[in-house]
């Protein structure tokens, strides 16, 4: 026995140690990460983020240097706090605050200890940065916005959150990453690779030199300059003529299915959202819940469509051969359906044709030819799925999958739908308000262009899409593949016939444009608001949808007014002016351009807030604006001519 | 004629080839701990890894005297090597240099030289003569008196020089003496001492006194031969006053270094904080020395590869933190063959002190394995944070020229004792 004691315990203890080193090299050890090891200096070099230009070759985004102070927290050493808050022009309480708040991050790991430094503040902090360790200047590259246009479709970007680094390791703190617009769809191409060096340090954190001679080292790769197909002379005059109105405007080139133009009213300066001021200007967009500057309108705005999806109507009723052009129906100030009763701007006794009834925009005509689709084969329940599925190929009631960031599905209601709202019976006229665009059919303004689009087209679109050419790389292949409808290409004629005749001499005859032949559809939708519990309506969203020129199209669009009243008196006006601009490059309706700077819909806007009652339609009258706010567009407008 | 050509293979080789991996894996790993550029000058004598390589270069000329040197030499002047030893420790009080607070350092021209390395060495032939000798008897208090005195010189001198590491080795005589018939009781003493210790800091003196009487009480009416009631009254009193007095040691008698090594290592210190503040002051080795031994993992990262290493964040890591280096650059797998190594090397010396014929070469064998095994316990121990900080050397391997050849001295010592027991008659 006295001979083992030192024999089992130089065995226990050999086993003992073998189990420690497993436990601290094969259990708890993680597979080793370069990342992680904090005998390594991780030098991040950053690329140049790519610029964006329109579709003529501005440059509308392009870089300005900024610089942010780094710091980590275990390397900080104690420092003259007092100075270094100085220098910083921060107080100590902040100081504490942002110190307490990296170290809870990580303290081993850079995080922004204050963002974004002005060229000047950087320069007096430079020399004396040595003195401050664990702090340290790492330089980064902002936007700048040459035109202040566009911040709906330009986007911005903005410092990632713990989140984007957990979802994406290729992010650490302090970087910066689109957050809206292109900047967040096309993220990976702008923002190219950010350059990485590892440089080994020893424990006083002094560089002894490369680590492994710099084989890990990632060299970094410039962002990509994008084309974008935006037209930045169109985006630029549909933002002057939204001005002081809600809503939005898009513009897509049939023939491509390129955006021209894609406004949201109200906008902002996309320039407010750069450097130290961003998240001060932010804040106050994103609290602006009453006009909703972020909310990009003209893709997410949900909107009944009215009485342009009449066209669609038209179209299903010829393709399932219910209607020809020339079948007539009268019209008798309305429609009667059962008890009820729809009524319509025609006189009493009025016999409308396929083409007319679209120049008058005739309630009845689409109501009966509504009712002809869903009740084709006596089953209206088969009949609306028809009509459903006629509607979607026009890229309707769903997400359209395009390169834009933002966007809503709409609806178009098909037998499903309806199903929980009529579980027994089912009859075309329950749902006769979809005949005239309203009722439970939805669409985003981008969904109404495209649908002009396909029209203009007769029969396919292109995907609508913002990119255009990507430096050393093709855009890709969904945008350039076109999407048939299910409708012949002949039912489309007698439709465009009719929307040339609202310019000619319907809805929209006081809109007419020389020498171009615009073909178009207005729209009045009636709409309502909650206010106080109580269901009340409110001045009708002005609509207008068009295309021009008959043949050959150039330009398709659909214009959205909110609480503008009928389609001709806002979006029929900016529809015009917008396509005059586009195809003829000057204005000659400069009455049309006027009379839209002059009036607003502030007021308007600002009635379900008032508290008061409130006057709408033709009860109310349109006001015009302030004449200082007037003459600053009126600058406005004429500075932009002379560019 | 004929003993003279066949005396190389009477020496164990088994031994002598486990002390040159150990030397040989050791200079690597000082190599890596302490190279400082790209390019390697292996005779740089300015450099830690220079001079190992000429401390390892001179051990086989020291090897071949040890070798050649009659073994009766060894027994029969172990007394006055013993006393020279002692001479020089005591020498340190007057001529001594100071590094890092101990005076253990004599300073000859560029050279230092620890002579409480040797004394170990000095120490284990003085306790092997003593015991061996035929008016000894372990048994007896008196011899066991001399014996612990013979012992406790040296340990006292280094204490007193401030080298608690030293001091602490000279505990490796327990296992030569009770393997030589130190009665049962010291064994079972020190193990209740430990125990007692442990818990006493770590419960609070009220609870250990309440365990013990526990402890004692169904000890003494489970007992077949029930011990006399007295005696174990007696033992309950020791233990409680055991327990008070471990508070006192540690509260008043070690100095707040020592206290903070031991409070970190029962993990006494419960305000995360203050934990933080631990690591980065005097628990910053050992903490980067289990990172350095963690990122190693299965593999390692390679001669020369390790950042930590490369980076010399483990302080003193090419001395007693060499470990942690095996445990960066050759992982998991290296780790463990060094721990066998030493394990097998320690085996083989208890074997051969076991087959020895004379008292003097297995006392003096077991005392070289010992030394060895509480080196290897504390050193690497120590490093992967298992007991707490306590500054020795990992034996053969660490870096410094008094350490490789004091335990070469001790180490072939023995093997020529070894080689020579087939004339012991």
């Amino acid at each position: 026995m006295r001979k083992f004691l030192l024999f089992l315990s130089v065995v226990i203890v050999g086993l003992i140690f073998i189990g420690r080193l497993f436990y601290l090299q094969v259990y708890t050890s993680t597979a080793h990460n370069l990342f992680e090891d904090n005998a390594l200096r991780k030098v991040y070099d950053y690329p140049k983020r790519g610029f964006v230009y329109d579709r003529n070759g501005e440059l509308l985004v392009a870089n300005q240097p900024t610089y942010d102070v780094m710091v980590i927290p275990r390397e900080v050493k104690p420092l003259d706090t007092l100075e270094f808050c100085n220098l910083l022009k921060i107080d100590k309480s902040k100081f504490i605050e942002t110190y307490k708040k990296a170290y809870r991050y990580s303290p081993r790991l850079p995080s922004v200890f204050v963002a974004q430094l002005s060229k000047e503040d950087y320069a007096v902090l430079q020399e004396k940065m040595r003195k401050y360790e664990g702090f340290y200047i790492q330089k980064r590259s902002l936007r700048h916005y040459q035109r202040s246009i566009g911040a709906n479709v330009l986007g911005d970007i903005g410092e990632v959150g713990h989140r984007d680094i957990k979802a994406d390791p290729y992010y650490t703190m302090g970087d910066l990453k689109g957050k809206q617009g292109i900047e967040a769809s096309y993220e990976n191409i702008l923002r190219g690779v950010k350059g990485l060096k590892f440089i080994q340090k020893d424990r006083f954190n002094r560089d002894i030199g490369p680590y492994k001679e710099g084989q890990f080292d990632i060299l970094p790769e410039q962002g990509k300059d994008i084309t974008i197909t935006i037209d930045a002379e169109l985006q630029e005059y549909g933002e002057l003529l939204m001005q002081n109105k809600r809503g939005g405007v898009i513009a897509i080139e049939p023939s491509s299915g390129e955006i021209l133009a894609m406004v949201a009213a109200p906008t902002y300066d996309p320039n407010l959202l750069v450097g130290r001021e961003r998240s001060k200007n932010f804040t106050k967009l994103y609290n602006d819940t009453i006009a909703k500057p972020l909310f990009n309108r003209s893709l997410q705005g949900e909107y009944e469509p009215g009485s342009p999806f009449k066209l669609m109507n038209a179209l299903i009723g010829l393709q399932e051969g219910v209607i020809t052009p020339n079948e007539t129906v009268t019209c008798y100030a309305g429609y009667k359906y059962g008890n009820r009763f729809m009524k319509c701007h025609c006189y009493i006794g009025r016999r409308n044709n396929m083409v007319s009834g679209i120049q008058e925009s005739c309630n009845a005509y689409f109501a009966t030819t509504y009712r002809k689709i869903l009740d084709k084969n006596g089953n209206a329940s088969e009949g609306i799925d028809t009509w459903s599925k006629h509607a979607k190929s026009f890229g309707l009631g769903n997400f359209l999958n395009n390169d834009l960031y933002v966007g809503q599905k709409g609806r178009i209601p098909d037998r499903d739908y309806y199903k929980h709202v009529y579980p027994n019976t089912f009859y075309s006229t329950y749902t006769i308000s979809n005949a005239i665009g309203q009722g439970e059919v939805a669409t985003t303004p981008i969904q109404l262009a495209n649908m002009i689009a396909a029209i203009a087209n007769r029969g396919y679109y292109y995907t609508p899409h913002i990119i255009k050419s990507i430096e050393g790389d093709t855009i890709p292949k969904r945008f350039t593949i076109p999407k048939h409808t299910t409708i012949a290409k002949q039912h489309f004629d007698p439709v465009i016939e009719g929307m040339h005749q609202v310019y000619k001499n319907g809805t929209a005859k006081w809109l007419q444009v020389k020498d171009i032949d615009i073909c178009g559809k207005t729209g009045t939708v009636e709409n309502f608001a909650i206010i106080d519990s109580v269901r009340t309506q409110l001045t009708d969203h002005s609509i207008f949808v068009a295309f021009a020129p008959k043949d050959n199209p150039k330009i398709a669009l659909a214009v959205f007014v909110e609480n503008g009243y009928w389609g001709s008196r806002f979006a029929g006006k900016v529809a015009s002016l917008m396509i005059e601009k586009h195809i003829k490059g000057y204005i000659t309706r400069t009455d049309l351009e006027d009379w839209l700077l002059r009036y607003g819909l502030e007021e308007e806007y600002a009635k379900p807030y008032s508290g008061e009652p409130f006057n709408i339609n033709d009860k109310a009258i349109v006001q015009p604006v302030d004449d200082s706010e007037y003459n600053r567009l009126k600058e406005l407008l004429k500075k932009f001519k002379t560019q | 004629m004929v003993r003279e050509t066949n005396r190389h293979f009477k020496f164990d080789w088994i031994t002598i080839i486990l002390f040159l991996l150990l030397v040989g894996f050791g200079w690597l790993n000082i190599l890596s701990a302490s190279h400082t550029g790209e390019t390697i000058d292996y005779f740089d004598f300015s450099q830690p890894y220079g001079k190992q390589l000429i401390f390892i270069l001179l051990t086989f000329g020291l090897i071949i005297i040890i070798l050649s040197i009659e073994a009766k030499f060894y027994e029969r002047f172990s007394s006055i090597i013993y006393i020279i030893s002692m001479v020089s420790l005591v020498g340190l009080f007057l001529f001594g240099k100071n590094v890092n607070g101990a005076t253990s350092w004599y300073a000859i021209g560029g050279m230092t030289l620890q002579p409480s390395e040797f004394a170990k060495a000095a120490t284990a032939l003085a306790v092997a003569k003593y015991i061996s000798d035929l008016n000894t008897d372990i048994n007896r208090f008196q011899d066991q008196i001399k014996t612990l005195a013979i012992i406790i010189i040296p340990a006292l001198l280094v204490l007193l020089q401030n080298d608690t590491g030293s001091t602490i080795v000279y505990a490796a005589f327990f296992f030569v003496l009770y393997r030589e018939g130190l009665p049962k009781m010291y064994l079972t003493l020190g193990i209740i001492v430990i125990i007692l210790s442990v818990f006493s800091l770590k419960l609070g003196f009220l609870i250990t006194s309440i365990i013990s009487a526990i402890a004692i009480v169904t000890l003494h009416f489970l007992s077949k031969k029930r011990p006399p009631i007295l005696k174990s009254i007696a033992a309950l009193i020791f233990c409680i006053g055991l327990a008070y007095s471990v508070k006192f040691f540690y509260q008043d008698i070690l100095k707040p270094h020592q206290q903070d090594r031991i409070s970190l290592w029962l993990r006494l210190e419960k305000d995360p904080e203050k934990l933080e503040q631990m690591k980065k002051t005097f628990a910053y080795n050992l903490n980067e020395s289990e990172k350095a031994i963690s990122s190693g993992g299965i593999t390692g990262r390679g001669f020369l590869e390790g950042t930590r290493t490369t980076g010399k964040f483990v302080p003193e890591q090419h001395t007693d933190y060499i470990f942690s280096t095996v445990g960066e650059e050759w992982g998991f797998l290296g780790s463990t063959m060094v721990v066998i190594v030493f394990v097998l090397l320690i085996l083989r010396i208890l074997h051969l002190a076991e087959l020895q014929k004379s008292q003097f070469s297995r006392v003096y064998g077991y005392s070289v394995a010992s030394i060895i095994f509480i080196h290897f316990l504390i050193n690497i121990g120590m490093v992967m944070g298992l007991i707490p900080t306590i500054g020795i050397p990992l034996p053969l391997f660490s870096y410094g020229g008094s350490g490789l050849w004091a335990f070469t001295i001790l180490l072939f010592i023995f093997i020529k004792l070894d080689s020579n027991k087939i004339n012991e008659w």
